[in-house]
């Protein structure tokens, strides 16, 4: 492979940079609020600032293929810091902030980083707990000041430091700097992102150039972004959507980068910028749903009539308006009206009054809430991805939205579903490798570069969308043969906002069981409604009534999941609510939350026993870890219940003489 | 690369306030029964002793709310008169209140803001009208005001009417309506009372940070005896209005008459 692109383009995310701030110099790059205001930074500003970073890493001594870890939320100085490696010739590699110390040691042990760019004292704490853990550790350097007076500063500097060493040197170094500018190729490494670890240890996916900017080159041109895209950066920068949407496409079509002023104001911040593409998981969806809900709940009569009146109309015209499909103008005109009066304002105070393209994916998100959002006439769509594949495999044009596909290959990948019924892809944005791990990597990409998803799935006949049903290695065999899927069932038992998580057993056994983790939202207000009185969320998860509603629930999804003859065997037939909620922290889920099943499977053994042997009730003690590292143990009486079961429907028969 | 321990790293300067004999009665009470002790510029300066030793007596008196019948204070070397309350705030001495006093209907920016109203001298004209001198001075005390709010983290409530508030989040809009006057000295009454493990610990981190970025000098009240060794450089301990100890907060613990006043004495 030549190390340059195919068509004459930047070859680098610096090389994107300089590009940038020769054709957009004046438009915003990146935006923060900070001290209440928003800041903004023009591309002229973001490059003069990163080409300061630069040439103050060099002058600490960052060498061409050194690893810079970056540990710290969404801000400005941590998007440069990594551009400023890149210019180095330096690998960013930017780790997750709530990741625990020993999570940490491990990636910074494994990818042998030099320099650590920490966003504040309590990173900066974590690294030095690490200590001998990652030896190769020579210089810590901090965005946020406070806190860090008494520190000994012998290897250790606040990033400003850097920078303004940086400008003072800029004479000495900047020679030797654009060497390196120049130097990168199409085929150096450009990020290394470590993936969550469902399973075992975290591997170092190796992202290349390549993979980055032909990856954003495609599907920007597949939603058209433009350099007057806004969009809110706050997911993990660890985690590679981020990567691609804040980096990649955002240095590829040139648009702003907005940070929020901090987690807690991620939503205040989201309605003032009022993004015009946005990525969410479908938990933020569901939580905003829930919230509008609930407050709907505790409306006045005549605005809670309005607002059903309103949705009721929207979700009848609401989708077919989006995809341009015939609608009468009686019903255009009633719509305009709820436009005036609901779907108007509802939408400014979520902040996607501008959305132009929204796309949420990492978890199915049920058919109900997806409809909510396109109903309100935002264009709402799914893609489904991984980190080795840069994100995109497969995404929804416009037009083809539907909650039950994952859409169609985007541009550039190729797709092939396995016998097994695994789904494998091959795309310019393939990764290289896992790093130190040439294991793995063969093991996951063959030599012919298809990669294996892991997921299982299938083509849809005639519209040739992609339909994800499991994780492959989930999908298993009950005792008497049967298709065992859990994530299916969890999917639909999550689907109601009552329901947080669920765990499905059944893997080899006589029939499937299952964990319940109640929404404490959700829930905490149904109870209020209803008199409920509750000291605790054990309390709250034990209460008869919360156990009667999530049987309903759980009956519900029986009988649909009965429906489907291949799956039928997956209905649940006793379960009961976790007197905890499942957590990162307790290593009962990846940071990016999703469950790990066979970490479950063994710490609530005793549960799982008591599901299958026909007990009533099982007593039980958990360790809990808390925020600050120390454990402790909640000892709690659970109950099981049985849930109804239905009959497999027959399949159905095509009409015919 | 290990975090320096010691205190002495922080700049610790000369006397800054200096009080001399002080008694203070009410009616036939001795509340305060001839104590001396000094506040040195930049360091944190604790207050304890057992419920009705007199501490926030002390704490009043070094406020100016109440005037000592005998005993001197001094002031950076003069000494001071007696003073109204708003002479003793131009002076640089800010507070918190052990109950809270905020105004419940303001939002949290307004009621840190009222902690900048020494700051505002524009004419009564400027102000109604919102021109000239007026407008300038509200920017730059509410970049000011955003300082604060960004260092105590609680960018998030920026908004919010304080009534509305949990506690311990109150106690931190007092901690920025205090700071916000830019005080010399920052007087904290019992700023932990009533909160749980997570909120003391925010608070110590606060009131640490506070001493460590802005140099200000803290004296506080507390009747967590692990809050005030862990936080502060030298201790007064005080019982029955008169003061039983004085020193660094090891001396202190060692210090035979302050163990007996804390845990009683042994009446063999």
């Amino acid at each position: 492979m030549q190390n340059q692109p195919d068509r004459s383009g930047p070859p680098s995310i610096p090389a994107l940079l300089a590009r940038n701030a020769a054709t957009w110099g004046q438009r915003p790059a990146y935006r923060e609020k900070e001290f209440g205001i928003w800041q903004s930074w023009t591309w002229a500003q973001a490059a003069e600032e990163i080409r300061a970073l630069a040439l103050g890493f060099l002058h600490m001594g960052l060498a061409p293929g050194d690893h810079v870890a970056i540990i710290g939320r969404n801000r400005p100085a941590h998007y440069w810091s990594m551009v400023a490696a890149q210019m180095c010739g330096a690998v960013p590699v930017p780790l997750y902030q709530d990741a625990v110390v020993e999570e940490m040691a491990y990636v910074l042990g494994h990818c042998g980083a030099r320099f650590v760019v920490c966003g504040d004292q309590e990173q900066v704490d974590k690294v030095l707990e690490v200590g001998a853990g990652a030896p190769k550790i020579e210089q810590i350097i901090y965005t946020d000041k406070r806190g860090m007076r008494k520190y000994d500063h012998s290897a250790m500097n606040a990033l400003a430091d850097v920078q303004a060493e940086g400008r003072a040197a800029h004479q000495r170094h900047e020679e030797e700097l654009d060497r390196r500018i120049a130097a990168l190729g199409y085929d150096d490494t450009c990020v290394m992102l470590y993936t969550s670890g469902t399973t075992g240890k975290p591997k170092g996916v190796v992202l290349s150039n390549r993979n980055i900017i032909e990856t954003a080159r495609n599907t920007c041109a597949f939603d058209r972004l433009t350099e007057a895209e806004e969009v809110l950066a706050y997911l993990p920068m660890a985690w590679v959507g981020d990567f691609i949407f804040s980096v990649g496409q955002a240095y590829w079509a040139g648009f702003t980068v907005n940070c929020p002023e901090s987690a807690q104001t991620m939503m205040t911040d989201l309605r003032e910028i009022g993004p015009t593409y946005f990525f969410a998981p479908p938990r933020v969806f569901e939580g905003q749903l829930t919230s509008v809900m609930i407050r709907m709940e505790d409306a006045g009569r005549i605005k809670r009539g309005l607002f059903h009146h309103a949705m009721n109309l929207a979700r009848r015209i609401g989708p077919d308006l989006l995809d341009g499909k015939p609608v009468g103008l009686l019903d255009r005109l009633r719509y305009a009206l709820g436009d005036l009066l609901v779907y108007g304002p509802l939408k400014n105070t979520l902040g996607y009054s501008r959305i132009r393209v929204g796309y949420t994916a990492g978890e199915a998100i049920g058919p109900e809430i997806f409809d909510f959002y396109r109903s309100l006439g935002i264009n709402l769509k799914q893609l489904y991805g991984q980190t080795e594949a840069s994100v995109f495999i497969t995404q929804q044009p416009d037009g083809q939205v539907r909650s039950d596909t994952v859409g169609v290959p985007s541009p550039g990948v190729e797709l092939k579903i396995a016998d097994s019924g695994e789904v494998f892809y091959r795309s310019p944005g393939t990764f290289v490798e896992y790093f130190n791990n040439a294991e793995s990597t063969a093991s996951t990409k063959d030599a012919e570069g298809w990669v294996a998803t892991g997921d299982a799935g299938f083509f849809e006949e005639g519209s040739g969308h992609l339909r994800i049903i499991d994780r492959a290695k989930d999908v298993g065999r009950m005792a008497d043969g049967r298709m065992f899927a859990p994530k299916y069932v969890e999917n639909k038992l999550k689907f109601y906002p009552n329901i947080l998580e669920a765990v499905v057993f059944g893997a080899g056994r006589g029939m499937c069981t299952a964990f319940i983790n109640i929404d404490l939202t959700a829930v905490g207000n149904w109870a209020e409604r209803n008199n409920i009185a509750y000291a605790s969320y054990q309390e709250l998860a034990g209460h008869p009534q919360v156990y009667a509603a999530i049987r309903e629930h759980v009956e519900a999804v029986n009988e649909s999941v009965a429906a489907d003859p291949m799956l039928s065997g997956c209905q649940i037939h006793r379960f009961l609510v976790l007197h905890k909620e499942l957590d990162p922290d307790d290593g009962e889920m990846t940071r990016t939350r999703k469950v790990r099943r066979n970490i479950i499977a063994e710490k609530y053994a005793d549960l799982i026993a008591a599901l299958y042997d026909g007990s009533e009730q099982v007593s039980t003690r958990t360790e809990v870890t808390y925020e600050d590292g120390r454990k402790g143990e909640i000892r709690a009486t659970l109950r099981i219940e049985d849930a109804r079961t239905f009959p497999t429907a027959e399949p159905q028969r095509v009409a015919a003489e | 690369m290990t975090h320096d321990p010691t205190p002495d790293a922080r700049h610790i300067g000369p006397v800054l306030m200096d009080l001399k004999n002080i008694t203070l009665r009410f009616g036939g009470v001795t509340a305060i029964k001839d104590i001396s002790f000094d506040i040195r510029e930049g360091e944190i300066r604790a207050i304890i002793g057992p419920n009705g030793a007199g501490k926030s007596s002390m704490l009043n008196v070094i406020s100016g709310f109440y005037v000592p019948q005998e005993g001197e204070i001094w002031f950076e070397g003069k000494r001071r008169p007696a003073m109204k309350p708003y002479e003793v705030a131009r002076l640089g001495l800010a507070r918190t209140f052990q109950n809270i006093a905020l105004f419940d209907g303001m939002s949290v920016l307004d009621n840190i803001m009222t902690g900048r109203l020494n700051k505002m001298n524009a004419p009564l004209w400027s102000q109604a009208l919102w021109w000239g001198r007026a407008e300038r001075e509200e920017v730059e005390n509410r970049a000011q005001v955003e300082k604060i709010i960004d260092f105590l983290e609680i960018q998030n409530i920026r908004k919010t009417p304080v009534g509305r508030l949990p506690y311990g989040l109150k106690k931190r809009v007092e901690l920025a309506r205090a700071l916000a006057a830019e005080p010399r000295i920052l007087l904290l009454d019992e700023p932990m009372a009533g909160m749980n493990v997570e909120e003391k610990e925010d608070m110590c981190r606060f009131i640490l940070d506070v001493n460590d970025e802005f140099g200000t000098t803290i004296a506080l009240i507390e009747h967590d005896m692990g809050v005030v060794m862990d936080l502060s450089d030298r201790v007064v301990v005080m019982d029955y209005g008169k003061k039983i100890g004085d020193g660094t907060p090891d001396e202190v613990r060692n210090n035979p008459e302050v163990i007996s006043a804390y845990l009683g004495v042994e009446h063999a």
